[in-house]
């Protein structure tokens, strides 16, 4: 039985796609391995103590509160940048996303500064992305597996050459509708568009961040293996998820 | 002389009924025929399709005027209400069986008869263009939530939409809005005739702000307002702690609630022509909001209080909102859900009343009920749990909704996943022990889809045939 500490940034300002729904996925399955998931609210002026933390958590927000966060976001980088490269496992949604890239430059000068902990920025773009998203990802290499969600951005997100995708795009928008990519991974570190919320119908990302977690936790290179659960209803729900995406998914009309 | 001046002005502003408007009109009847629906919104749709302009012209020919509600929640319990209140004294054209599009309302105004007064549910997207249509002589507007984010975007973008079309709005028109929601009491707030209302009654107060609430930042400087009352999500009595913004006073309020389980609820009405003890027939603080809103654009409406207490007194469910139906020797009660602060309110109602130890919750992701369906992880379904021994997840999202409790904490074996909504109905009754009541928690078309079921067995009636 392990204590896997997370650091939950702006729980009260970035929760707009029921990010409540990860936390709880990754609680449970925590527990029902026998760790215990310590969740610490990381607010508007708290500090960031570097490696007291094995996975940190970042929302999506309206407009309005990524801008009240962003400010306050850029105070925490330098804690947040080192705590990383320690080893801190990271899972970013939606704006918490564009906020770890290096900013969002908005259509009327509305720019928001991020923290360049993922090597991309964002740019506003005229319509909306929005609707069901299936991707595919390999994390581990050879390991080949798909994330179903749903996307709703402004933003698109072009990421720097070279950086690493968190997935392709089957079928949806993915960062900016061109590129074929959505999210991106550095190391222990991955941002996405997906919500849904992502992790109940996508159960097997909730088990490598634990296992990334862990891995920081017990201050090993090596992610520990977890014991597999039976996900039967999981496994449902994203093979709805996924259907949907390939139905319905969001493509610009010619 | 005076008399004579408006009789010819109103004629003036009569012009011929245009043919399109025929044609739309024989298409309703002919849809009811076919038996493809209420024929509720097809020659609406036709209409609008043919001359948008003709919505202008229909609307001015109603003496009296035309009236609107909007809101994320109880846009059409609030009408139904206020519909209840006004039609001994007028005759109205309502869209009471929800289509509330512009094109739902075009046909509501194209079946409008001889009615002098327009009473109009409109969805909070079409607002703006129908205010502009319509011309209202009074707008309710019921409170702001976060609802479907792929349909409707974010709460904000929607609340600067509607402070744009209230500004387009004459200084001569009412505008009745709820002063415990902040979005709406900046937009309220700057209108010549303005009129405030809200709860005031801590006793009925949350202990603190849900999850899912979503203004609980200061319009002016973004600071998180102090709440000294918290309602239902974010609606309540708050101030910003830097002095920035504040509840406005209230014209009208609901003081001295009393909530009386899954049946009835009742409040004093206080206006400055005095007040009135309210008594409805339907439970929740939700629809103490309800029954102020209507009662408040009913009074601006020239409604006397004694016609205000009798209409609600009157009053009983809108369609689908809240419904018993009889099935052999049990009850089914349905509650509509569709976004986290009406969820809410139906768990806190149903946990008040007695929490269900079986429960049907159907989850469907058509346009209707939004696409995006994580909205089910942000209602606070966990006071239900300690209770329920059995989960039926029903709809085109079941797994997602069974994931949704499991992982709130309720045992695997408690879940179980009926797709099927027939199958999840049958399984539900079966689960009921006779002389008791099941809970059914449908999405929108879920709500319709059980509908037609129990149309299909002969327990209700169809939509179509119901409302007015």
């Amino acid at each position: 039985m392990t204590a896997i500490r997370v650091g939950h940034l702006y729980p009260d300002y970035l929760n707009i796609y029921a990010d409540r729904g990860n936390i709880a996925v990754l609680t449970q399955r925590a527990a029902w391995r026998g760790h215990e998931l310590e969740v610490t609210a990381l607010g508007m002026g708290d500090a960031i103590a570097v490696g007291e933390h094995d996975l940190y958590y970042v929302g999506g927000g309206q407009d309005r509160e990524q801008l009240l966060v962003a400010e306050d976001l850029s105070r925490k980088a330098e804690a947040l940048h080192a705590a990383v490269e320690g080893g801190t496992a990271t899972l970013a949604v939606c704006g918490g996303y564009q906020l770890l890239g290096r900013g969002y430059r908005g259509f009327h000068g509305e720019d928001m500064p991020g923290i360049g902990l993922l090597p991309l920025e964002t740019v506003a773009g005229e319509r909306r992305m929005i609707g069901d998203v299936l991707i595919e990802c390999e994390l581990e290499p050879g390991e080949k597996r798909t994330l179903a969600g749903f996307e709703n951005h402004a933003g698109r997100t072009h990421l720097d050459p070279g950086a690493e995708p968190l997935g392709r795009v089957l079928a949806g928008f993915g960062n900016d509708g061109e590129s074929g990519f959505e999210g991106c991974r550095v190391g222990r570190v991955i941002g996405t568009y997906l919500h849904g919320p992502l992790l109940p119908r996508n159960a097997w990302l909730a088990d490598w961040l634990l296992a990334q977690a862990l891995a920081h936790r017990l201050g090993s290179d090596e992610a520990p293996e977890l014991e597999p659960l039976s996900d039967e209803l999981e496994g449902r729900a994203h093979e709805v998820s996924a259907a949907r995406a390939r139905s319905r998914g969001g493509r610009f009309d010619a | 002389m005076q008399a004579c001046l408006d009789y010819a002005r109103r004629m003036r502003a009569r012009p011929p009924l245009a043919l399109e408007i025929a044609a739309a009109r024989g298409v309703a009847a002919l849809s009811r025929r076919l038996g493809a629906g209420g024929g509720t919104t097809i020659p609406g749709k036709l209409l609008a399709e043919l001359d948008r302009g003709a919505i202008d012209r229909l609307a001015a020919r109603l003496p009296t005027g035309t009236a609107v509600v909007s809101a994320t929640n109880g846009k059409t319990t609030t009408t139904a209400m206020a519909a209840e209140i006004l039609r001994p004294g007028h005759r109205l054209a309502h869209n009471a069986a929800g289509a509330n599009l512009v094109s739902g309302v075009a046909s509501a105004l194209l079946s409008a008869g001889d009615a002098d007064l327009g009473l109009f549910e409109v969805d909070e997207g079409a607002l703006p263009e129908l205010v502009q249509r319509l011309r209202p002589v009074a707008v309710c507007l019921g409170n702001l939530f976060r609802d479907q984010l792929d349909r409707y975007g974010e709460l904000e973008l929607v609340a600067e939409r509607w402070r744009d079309a209230m500004g387009s709005l004459p200084a001569e028109a009412r505008l009745a809005y709820n002063a415990d929601d902040p979005q709406l009491a900046a937009v309220g707030e700057g209108h010549a005739s303005g009129i405030a209302f809200g709860l005031d009654d801590p006793r009925v107060a949350r202990p603190s702000l849900q999850h899912a609430a979503d203004s609980k930042y200061c319009v002016r400087c973004g600071t998180p307002y102090d709440y000294s009352a918290a309602y239902v999500g974010h609606l309540g009595d708050y101030r910003c702690p830097r002095g920035d913004h504040a509840r406005p006073a209230l014209d009208v309020a609901a003081r001295e609630v009393s909530l009386q389980g899954l049946e009835r609820a009742a409040f004093r009405l206080d206006t400055p022509e005095g007040s009135r003890r309210i008594e409805l027939g339907l439970p929740g603080l939700y629809n103490v909001y309800n029954a102020l809103a209507a009662a408040t654009l009913a009074r601006a409406l020239g409604a006397e209080l004694d016609e205000i207490a009798a209409g609600l007194g009157r009053f009983s469910a809108a369609f689908g909102r809240f419904e018993r139906i009889a099935v052999g020797g049990k009850h089914i009660l349905l509650l509509l859900i569709k976004n986290p602060a009406g969820a809410n309110e139906a768990v806190r109602t149903l946990v008040d009343g007695g929490p269900p130890r079986a429960m049907v919750v159907a989850l469907n992701d058509e346009i209707a009920d939004g696409r995006d369906v994580s909205w089910i992880w942000d209602v606070d379904f966990e006071p239900l749990l300690p209770n329920l021994e059995t989960l039926v997840a029903s709809g085109g999202r079941a797994a997602e909704l069974a994931l949704r409790f499991r992982y709130g904490g309720l045992d695997e074996h408690a879940v179980e996943v009926e797709a099927d909504l027939g199958d999840a109905l049958d399984r539900g009754l079966e689960l009921t022990p006779n002389g008791g009541e099941l809970v059914v928690l449908p999405t929108y078309t879920a709500m319709l889809g059980l509908q037609r079921l129990l149309a299909s067995r002969g327990l209700a009636k169809p939509y179509w045939e119901r409302s007015g």
